[in-house]
Parts: structure tokens; C-alpha cells; sequence
């Protein structure tokens, strides 16, 4: 990656960010998402739903002393960014989140109307 | 003489396979260890003139189940990580899968003028920043001619 990424403060949408790795778990009452970002504070975190659309972004802050010059360096834009599509059936409003130790959790539940109902079946 | 392929390459499969490529960095061929660059967890190394700093970037754990040990100017980061989901019943299903699970072990050879008894380890937001000085003896001094 360039180093140019390095430099800039702005965050948008053009900008080079990594892709958290995720796990996207399905239950009959919703879906819970967990992204890693670890080297982000919490207040540097940033989760927004736009009509169907969830971002979930962060800037990595290190503490690194003085004068640091990097020799080996993976984890090599100091962003995360990453967008999923929702689908209609799960209630934007609803969402809760947590955020420990760089692991994001998402509680995301499915509108009361979605939730799976057992039909039942009367043979007269 | 040309000869014609064969078996010319579906351009999709190709372009396909470039993307999967240039997200997990660009690797085309990975490493029979699984990552394309070091596997997990991921590192950054640095140093200033005082100390050699090391980032692993290691989220979601206990930080008394990181195992870090420093034997003979090698630092070696090993644990376990476990990943369970709660609610975890017949309906669950799993869409997307990406996050490490199982053992993980790195090691970094150090340079020669570090101080092993002047070590700092540190975990905060899921980055584990062990600290290790240079031994006083090899930092730069500014010598007085007389």
C-alpha cells in the first residue's frame, strides 16, 4: 500500500482502509455481528445505518514513543472500514452494540413482524 | 510456432481469483502457513534509538491467557483463542466466518543490543505493545574529545 494513506487525517470514503475480518451469526430473533478491530478506542469508533446500509469504521491510534521509525509493518493503514447491506426484515432502530478489547458486537434483531412463527396446521 | 491454449481461462474465474488475491494483500501464491505475509496475529515492529516496540494486533482476548516470552533475544507471542457465539442452537446459522480461532504462535528475532530485563508488556483496545529497552551500553553516546 502506498504511504500516502499514512498521511492523511480526513477520513472519507475514497480513502484505503483494511477490512475487519467479521462473523455474521443467524438466529430465529436476529443477527449478531462481530468485527475485529483491535488498535481502535472507543471513541474512535464510528457505526452508521443509512436506509439499508451499515458501515462500521475506526481509526487505529497506537501509542508508539517519540521518534518511532517502523521496520516491519502489517497492519499498514492506520483505518478499518467495512459496509453490509441489512435486509428489510431486521429493526434498524433496535440495534445494540458493544465494543471490548477491539471486538465489536452486534445485536441486530429482526422486526417483531419477521420473527418466525410456528403455523399452525387444524385439520377438521 | 504459437500454439493456441487449450484451455483458455474463464476471465471471470480470473478476475475473481485476482480479487480474493489483492484482499488478502496482494499474494498470489500463499504460504503453506495459511497467511500471505506472517499469519496471526498480525505484527508491526519498530524501534527508536532507546527500545524496539512491538505491536500484535490480537483482539478479543484475556490478556493473562498471552502467553510472552523472551529466551535468548527471541520473543515469542502464543495463545488460544476461543470463539463462541451464545445462543448457539439448532436455528443458528453461521453466514460469514472470518475471524481466527485455535492456537496462534509468532516469533521475532531481536536485535542484539536489547536489554531482556527491561521488558514492558502492555494490552489496550485489543493491541498487545510489548516494550523492550536497548541495553544502555549500546546507545548512541556522544564522545568527548579531549
Amino acid at each position: 500500500m502506498s504511504d500516502n494513506a499514512n498521511k492523511t487525517d480526513k477520513p472519507s470514503a475514497a480513502e484505503a482502509a483494511l477490512l475487519p475480518p467479521v462473523d455474521v451469526v443467524e438466529d430465529g430473533g436476529g443477527i449478531t455481528l462481530y468485527a475485529e478491530l483491535p488498535g481502535v478506542p472507543k471513541d474512535q469508533l464510528v457505526l452508521q445505518v443509512e436506509a439499508d446500509t451499515l458501515t462500521i469504521a475506526g481509526e487505529i491510534r497506537l501509542a508508539m514513543p517519540e521518534g518511532m521509525e517502523s521496520s516491519h509493518v502489517e497492519v499498514n493503514v492506520p483505518r478499518y472500514r467495512r459496509v453490509f447491506t441489512l435486509s428489510k426484515e431486521l429493526d434498524t432502530q433496535q440495534i445494540a452494540a458493544e465494543f471490548d478489547k477491539g471486538v465489536l458486537r452486534l445485536r441486530i434483531p429482526k422486526a417483531a413482524h419477521a420473527q418466525p412463527r410456528k403455523i399452525e396446521i387444524r385439520v377438521d | 510456432m504459437l500454439y493456441r491454449n487449450l484451455y483458455p481461462r474463464d476471465l471471470f474465474a480470473e478476475l475473481d481469483r485476482l480479487q480474493r488475491a489483492l484482499q488478502q494483500g496482494g499474494d498470489v501464491s500463499p504460504n503453506i502457513r495459511g497467511g500471505s505475509r506472517g499469519g496471526y496475529p498480525a505484527m508491526n515492529v519498530g524501534g527508536t534509538p532507546n527500545s524496539v516496540e512491538i505491536y500484535a494486533f490480537l483482539p478479543g482476548i484475556d490478556p493473562a491467557a498471552i502467553e510472552v516470552q523472551l529466551e535468548k533475544g527471541v520473543l515469542t507471542i502464543a495463545g488460544e483463542r476461543r470463539i463462541e457465539y451464545p445462543r448457539n442452537d439448532e436455528k443458528t446459522t453461521v453466514h460469514i466466518d472470518e475471524r481466527f480461532a485455535g492456537r496462534f504462535r509468532r516469533v521475532v528475532t531481536l536485535p542484539d543490543d536489547i536489554d531482556p530485563n527491561a521488558v514492558h508488556a502492555r494490552y489496550r483496545d485489543g493491541v498487545l505493545h510489548v516494550s523492550i529497552a536497548r541495553a544502555a551500553a549500546a546507545q548512541p553516546r556522544r564522545i568527548v574529545i579531549q
